[in-house]
């Protein structure tokens, strides 16, 4: 067992439901764990887990974050680890309805003792601004915030950032919680015709530092069929090629932005479809 | 599901059959105990009166599948006997319901 490590905590974080959060935990997760880093993905959405089945972990779940926090089982008996990437594990949540039994003092407890074990801590936020978000954002370093280049997706990462900065362990001891704009489900075509806010707007808009910018991309949907994540699934994929640089720029190395280009798929070339 | 037929017919029936295999396991989860929990818990309630283990020192795994699931206990029991040599210094005992297990990519417990 590695004792004696200090894990980075990462809260992948959005406000709104269905912009990628989930995806992109699993996505980053196994790209930090292909890099040689020690992972683990915890899931906090009570209830409406979905990580175990993004990753392909759902028959292996036996116990979960909630138990660990009541005492049921320990911590190592909880991770479940990928046999494909060694380095990743997962926390998975519970399916229980009583979100109650998530507290305070207990996700502070498994947190601490998931940081001497593990390098990065990988936190999937739930929707909406309540509990489980508040909770999965509480003891991050740095934060993620998925964002879709629309109007209510925007809006609610325009709040979350107002949480991070008012909520989190860090903002009550006077600190900067870290954050980093992960754009996801960006259509290069629409962007290029002008009907999808562009890259620009949302950084004007939401003025954080931009740590990556993924394609939407069948890959994706591919990927959470198989349940292997993108950067694992498709590795040489567009969106997990932008995953992987995202994921390097974490680590802290300095690479340059792409923004996806237009490349619209064999079949819109075939029946070359024109802007309108 | 092997490679071939997924290239033929795309990753939606491989999808179908994961939902099918943990759904069926989630709605018994609502309707009636969990088996595979209370099994769990009397089988180290017995041997806990036999022996006394560490608790940290006890793996559980489980595969939830189509037809079978299979949950194993691993529960690392020290030696009685003093100086038993180098090799052996615990008794390992593994319940298994299916030697068999694993399809899957995951597996239980922290290395
Ligand atoms: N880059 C992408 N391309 C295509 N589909 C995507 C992409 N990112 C996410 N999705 C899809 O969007 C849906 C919601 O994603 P998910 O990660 O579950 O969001 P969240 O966790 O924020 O609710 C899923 O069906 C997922 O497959
Ligand atoms: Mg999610």
């Amino acid at each position: 067992m590695s004792e004696g490590k200090s894990a980075r905590v990462l809260v992948v974080t959005s406000g709104k439901g269905g912009v990628g959060k989930t995806t992109s935990t699993a996505a980053l997760g196994a790209a930090l764990a292909h890099l040689g880093e020690k992972v683990v993905v915890v899931d906090f959405d009570v209830g409406l887990r979905n990580l175990d089945l993004m990753l392909g972990a759902e028959r292996r779940v036996v116990f979960d974050l909630i138990n660990v926090i009541n005492g049921v089982a320990k911590l190592q008996q909880a991770l479940i680890r990928d046999k494909r990437l060694e380095n990743l594990y997962l926390l998975p949540a519970s399916q229980t309805r009583d979100k109650e039994a998530l507290t305070e003092e207990g996700v502070a407890k498994v947190i601490a003792e998931l940081r001497t074990k593990f390098d990065w801590i990988v936190c999937d936020s739930p929707a909406g601004i309540e509990r489980g978000a508040t909770l999965a954002m509480r003891h991050a370093d740095a934060a993620i915030i998925v964002t879709n280049p629309e109007v209510s997706s925007v809006r609610d990462s325009d709040r979350i950032i107002g949480l991070l900065d008012s909520k989190t362990e860090k903002a009550e001891r006077g600190e900067y919680v870290e954050k980093h704009l992960l754009i996801t489900r960006y259509h290069p075509w629409r962007a290029a015709r002008g009907e999808m806010l562009s890259i620009e707007d949302v950084l004007e808009i939401l003025s954080i530092p931009l740590l990556g910018i993924i394609p939407e991309s069948e890959e994706v949907l591919r990927a959470s069929n198989v349940g292997s994540p993108v950067t694992l699934n498709a590795a040489l994929s567009p969106p997990a090629r932008a995953y992987f640089e995202a994921t390097r720029r974490l680590k802290g190395e300095d690479i340059p932005m792409h923004v996806p280009n237009e490349s619209r798929g064999i079949l819109n070339k075939l029946f070359g479809r024109k802007a309108a | 599901m092997n490679l071939l037929s997924m290239f033929r017919r795309g990753s939606a029936p491989l999808a179908r059959e994961r939902l099918q295999i943990l759904l069926a396991h989630e709605r018994d989860a609502f309707d009636q105990p969990d088996l595979l929990g209370i099994l769990r818990e009397e089988i180290l309630a017995v041997i806990s009166r036999h022996v006394s283990f560490d608790p940290e020192k006890v793996q559980i795994t489980m595969d939830r599948g189509k037809t079978v699931s299979t949950l194993a206990v691993d529960i690392e029991i020290p030696n009685r006997r003093r100086s038993s040599g180098p090799m052996r210094p615990y008794t390992r005992l593994m319940f298994e319901a299916d030697a068999a297990t694993a399809r899957s990519q995951w597996t239980n417990g922290l290395v």
